[in-house]
């Protein structure tokens, strides 16, 4: 009787984590460790003890997020694929970019940002084809095209960190040293996000608020780089030449990516409203998602949002400590980073204590993106200290 | 964070104290403190902080600097009203905490047995069973499987008519409020201490009086010294020219600054700056010596400081931070420009000093102010993102400043430039900091000097010169009165000239020739000022013993040519000489920043707390399982309920499988929660608290 009880029940029992992995997170595991150990071994001369570190708590990091969300693993092998068939192509020749087939057409980090570009506009407007088309397989469509742009991106983004080392053994360093480069890094972060939403809600139906957000990163990126001639590969400040770079930064784009994704919600939640009581048949107040699972996911991805940024500004007071001799010197970008973590404190207080929901959460989630968007970039174009990693 | 305040209890007396612990803990209060700190740290990013006063004053005019001053927004985030609002803010979250942590506790460790049916009944996520034939122990036996099964802890109570079962899981979720929001108070309290508070005591209790007159650090009375340990924590710079050594650093504080003596000295053996290609800077590296007797003896530390690789030393720690000249020595040539002696005085100054020369209209005071060994700038004629460098070698950087006390900058480059593949030394000049400069390009001799230009300039002011040579200068006609009247013309021309360029000699034609005639008249003018500049020009080649029987060749010629642009924008280069640099012995000053003590350790430890806290709070949930069974007739009845304070979603799946599995053991329920549409319309509110909570 017992044990036929207990029978039962396995299967309201969450069994613990690692009894729900199969073989093939297994495999997940082996790769990752391996690909990690591989660039230990070949490239161990260049990093510091607190890079092997990284190095190796990033690999840990891929595998989770591998085990956590199944995609991710293709995902990661298709940029190491692409990626490794770029250094290969390349071997040590940085000038073979301009007329190698492969490099220069599609995976030479410029080549591979305009297919990047492209792909992330296009699918914007596939998304919104198919919400305005009702069409499934238009919007499978669009989320094939976001993969192949995050991709791409990514593909990019490791390519020119080995093309800055083809440029010069003392220019070489991790593309996020720049507006420029952390641009590419915000919208694949913000794409990955999406996708993740995407894939755990099964609608599609948001793509083309997300990837609006994004397609205005490329468009600023577009002029950045033609306007601005931004794109070139530039080296290493001193206070830039630091491990702790590799992590203060992307921590803080997921913070970034999180909000920008939680206002581009927001919009949709307030169209949503809004067409519920104006035409409450019409596309919008059908094709969206429901109020509350977008008022949901919009708290989702503030809160993880929160808890990133909130890492990499404890990253970077760290770091300020180590580079400018204080960890907190109320530097225009520190204060500033300070008044978008207290706008989400706000905001969330007011959720998670005072119950708040709907519109008013709605809009604050979008003037919080334009808060954390001046923190981000207006810190840099109108004013200056010690933070002033890009002008426009 | 996670609940609201609780209401107080009827019981309670609410004295003064009661009112001002329920004002201070109350979330309004806390989530107003949060935006009006947001709202006036903007203050200090706009307005740039702790620059000069006198830079304020220009700025702002008399009035609104004053206004400005008593806010303290030249130095916001030390302003007292500002860290009242911080420290408001700290007290607020200690009341909150203090206040919730021992209902957090409770709802951590107890399970709650003494729960109503109605409430359960309320709750969105519940199912209620009517079991013919169970008795109720053998439903217990079930759920408690189910719970263990699910990996709750549970306690069972027996009420008499019903039993029952309170589980819970996750409790720990309740640490993630308690985690973050000491960490706020632990950062909030260091950071506090870190900051120049202890140096604000000291000045507020009068002792130590903030000095604003540049001195040299062993002039600074005492009454604004301190001696190493007078403060706790301190942040202080220096700046260290090579081969000095200091034990001392400035606090700066306002528009003055105040000495913080060490118990050791800094000497800076020597300071490198390394270049990229690129003209950015690619290391900045100071070699020093720490003296210290007591604790060293006679045998001085040696060690690297760079970016990002602080020396500490006895619990200072010591950074790069700034580099400069330390006065550097410099070999100065002057060569006057104005008057038709050609006497160049050597004199030798020092990156920071003052030279008094003889100016047109009195004394004037060459302010020496920087000096450059490399100047990697953008190629001259490159276009937009050539991205091509030059070195442009070094160059001296002085100001000019006359009794009224205004000033113009220059910049003079050491060795001539090739541009255009001609040689030219360039001096730049502007009228104040924030324009741009404009060039003088003078063409540089045979022998790479100025000489040739700086004779011809000469001669062309000497006028008893100029009118021997002009008289014997042959004309056509021979005609003595003529060639008398145009050697008149012809000085006349070069005076304008040289006083006032090409622009004079316009305005003069202006003046004298009727309308109709005045563009004929302006090209004859400027064709006899050309010839006469030649003359003299050949004048001077001749000197200088050039063999002009072949006649003048293309480089002297081009000479010429470049030679009359600069002569024509002499007279608004403004300086009556040229200086001229002719050697340098280069000394590097290091901008050090050194700190001590203070609370790091404290917020840092928070920084530790805040970052688990933060996992804790959002990525966990306490989840609380009810289950009310009583016996009825015939058999007995369950009610299963429960609730989860995040990650309702999840929760929702995790009660509907229970609910599953215990309808395949136990039967349809009889009722349970409506069905939703979304997994996540369960989502509007906590049940929880709204359950008499802390009982």
């Amino acid at each position: 009787m017992t044990v036929m009880r207990e029978a039962m029940f396995d299967q309201w029992e969450q069994p613990s984590w690692w009894r729900r992995l199969t073989v093939w997170d297994g495999l997940w595991t082996l790769l990752a460790v391996a690909g990690s150990g591989c660039a230990w071994w070949f490239y161990q001369f260049q990093m510091d003890s607190y890079e092997v570190a990284i190095l190796f708590g990033s690999a840990l990091a891929l595998v989770a997020w591998g085990w956590y969300w199944k995609p991710a693993r293709l995902f990661v092998l298709a940029v190491a694929l692409l990626a490794l068939l770029a250094l290969w192509r390349y071997g040590a020749d940085y000038e073979l970019r301009k007329s190698a087939f492969l490099l220069k057409y599609f995976l030479e980090s410029q080549a591979a940002f305009m297919w990047m570009s492209a792909l992330y506009v296009l699918a914007t407007l596939v998304y919104f084809a198919a919400l305005f088309g009702r069409s499934t397989f238009v919007g499978k469509t669009a989320t094939v095209l976001t993969w192949s742009a995050t991709v791409l991106g990514m593909t990019g983004l490791l390519v020119r960190w080995r093309e800055s080392y083809l440029l010069g053994a003392d220019i070489g360093h991790i593309p996020v040293s720049n507006l420029y480069e952390v641009f590419i890094l915000f919208a694949l972060i913000t794409a990955l996000l999406y996708l993740f939403y995407e894939d755990r809600h099964r609608t599609r139906a948001l793509g083309g608020f997300a990837l609006l957000a994004i397609s205005g990163a490329v468009a600023f990126l577009l002029w950045y780089t033609f306007d601005r001639e931004a794109h070139h590969i530039q080296p290493l400040i001193p206070a830039l030449q630091s491990y702790w770079m590799k992590i203060h930064v992307p921590a803080n784009f997921i913070g970034y990516g999180a909000f920008a994704l939680a206002a581009m919600v927001g919009v949709a939640y307030l169209l949503r409203q809004r067409a519920e009581t104006h035409r409450p048949d019409g596309l919008l107040a059908t094709m969206l998602p429901p109020s509350e699972l977008l008022d949901d996911m919009m708290y989702k991805t503030i809160a993880l949002g929160f808890a990133a940024f909130t890492i990499a500004t404890i990253l970077g007071a760290l770091w300020a400590a180590e580079a400018w001799g204080g960890y907190w010197s109320w530097d225009p970008k520190e204060t500033w980073a300070l008044i978008v973590w207290l706008n989400y404190a706000a905001w969330l207080h007011l959720r998670l204590t005072k119950g708040w929901r709907g519109a008013p959460m709605a809009w604050w989630a979008i003037v919080g993106l334009l808060v954390t968007l001046f923190a981000f970039l207006g810190v840099n174009m109108f004013l200056s200290g010690l933070h002033s990693y890009g002008t426009l | 964070m996670s609940d609201p305040i609780i209401a107080p209890r009827p019981t309670q007396r609410r004295t003064l104290g009661w009112v001002l612990l329920e004002f201070l803990g109350s979330m309004n209060l806390a989530i107003t403190l949060l935006v009006v700190v947001a709202v006036a740290s903007i203050i200090g990013t706009v307005l740039q902080q702790n620059q000069p006063y006198s830079d304020y004053v220009l700025k702002f005019g008399p009035f609104w600097f004053e206004a400005f001053d008593r806010l303290g927004l030249y130095d916001v985030y030390g302003a007292g009203w500002f860290v009242a609002i911080l420290g408001f803010l700290i007290l607020s979250t200690g009341v909150c905490l203090y206040r919730q942590v021992p209902s957090m506790m409770r709802e951590m460790m107890r399970f709650r047995t003494q729960v109503r049916l109605e409430s359960l009944r309320g709750f969105h996520q519940r199912a209620e069973w009517r079991l013919p034939g169970w008795v109720s122990a053998d439903v217990l036996a079930e759920i408690t499987s189910a719970f263990r099964a699910g990996g709750y802890r549970w306690r069972i109570q027996n009420h008499g008519d019903h039993q029952v079962a309170a589980a819970m899981k996750g409790r720990y979720q309740r640490l993630g409020y308690l985690l973050t929001h000491a960490a706020v108070v632990v950062i909030g309290i260091g950071g506090l201490l870190d900051g120049n508070l202890w140096l604000k005591l000291k000045e507020w209790r009068g002792a130590i009086t903030v000095e604003t007159r540049e001195l040299a650090a062993r002039d600074v009375p005492a009454a604004s010294r301190l001696a190493p340990g007078a403060i706790p924590a301190f942040r202080g710079n220096i700046m260290l020219p090579e081969g000095r050594a200091a034990n001392f650093v400035f606090l700066r504080l306002r528009d003055g600054y105040v000495v913080q003596e060490l118990p050791f000295a800094i000497e800076l053996k020597d300071f490198q700056v390394e270049y990229h290609a690129t003209g950015q800077p690619k290391s900045f590296v100071s070699q020093v010596r720490i003296h210290d007797e007591e604790h060293l003896g006679d045998q001085p530390l040696d060690a690297t400081i760079r970016v990002n690789h602080p020396l500490t030393y006895r619990g200072y720690s010591i950074y790069q931070s700034d580099f400069g000249d330390g006065g550097s020595k410099l070999e100065l040539r002057v060569w006057p420009l104005a008057v038709s002696r050609l006497e160049p005085v050597d004199v030798n100054g020092e990156v920071g000093g003052v030279l008094k020369v003889a100016g047109l209209t009195g004394p004037l005071d060459l302010e020496l102010t920087e000096f450059r060994v490399f100047n990697l700038q953008p190629e001259p004629d490159a276009q937009p993102g050539d991205r091509k460098f030059r070195n442009f070698g070094p160059s001296v950087g002085f100001k000019l400043r006359d009794a009224t006390g205004e000033a113009r900058e220059y910049v003079n480059y050491m060795a001539p430039i090739q541009l255009e593949d001609r040689w030219f030394f360039v001096s730049g000049v502007r009228a104040g900091p924030g324009e741009n400069f404009t060039y003088l390009h003078i063409p540089a001799d045979a022998k790479n000097g100025l000489d040739r230009f700086l004779r011809f300039n000469a001669k062309l002011r000497d006028e008893a010169g100029l009118r021997a040579l002009l008289a014997h200068a042959p004309t056509l006609d021979g005609n003595p009165d003529i060639q008398h009247d145009l050697s008149l013309v012809r000085l006349n021309l070069v005076g304008l000239f040289v006083q006032g360029g090409f622009a004079a000699v316009m305005e003069r034609a202006k003046a004298v020739v009727p309308a109709d005639r005045l563009q004929e008249a302006t090209r004859l003018y400027l064709e006899i000022l050309r010839d006469t500049l030649a003359e003299v020009f050949l004048e001077v080649l001749r000197a200088e013993g050039v063999n002009l029987e072949q006649g003048v060749g293309a480089r002297e010629e081009a000479f010429f040519n470049d030679a009359l642009s600069a002569l024509a924008v002499l007279p608004g280069y403004g300086s009556p000489f040229y200086l001229q640099l002719t050697g340098f012995q280069q000394v590097e000053a290091s901008g050090l920043q050194v700190t001590h003590g203070g609370a790091t350790s404290m917020v840092y430890t928070g920084f530790m707390l805040l970052s688990v806290g933060v996992f804790i709070l959002f990525y966990t949930s306490h989840r609380r399982l009810w289950a009310w069974i009583a016996d009825e007739e015939n058999g007995s009845r369950l009610i299963l309920a429960g609730t989860g304070n995040r990650r309702q979603a999840e929760f929702a799946r995790e009660f509907a499988a229970l609910e599953a599995a215990l309808t395949r053991r136990l039967g349809a329920p009889e009722s349970r929660r409506e069905e939703t549409v979304m997994e996540c319309t369960t989502l509007t509110s906590n049940p929880s608290s709204a359950d008499g909570k802390g009982e």
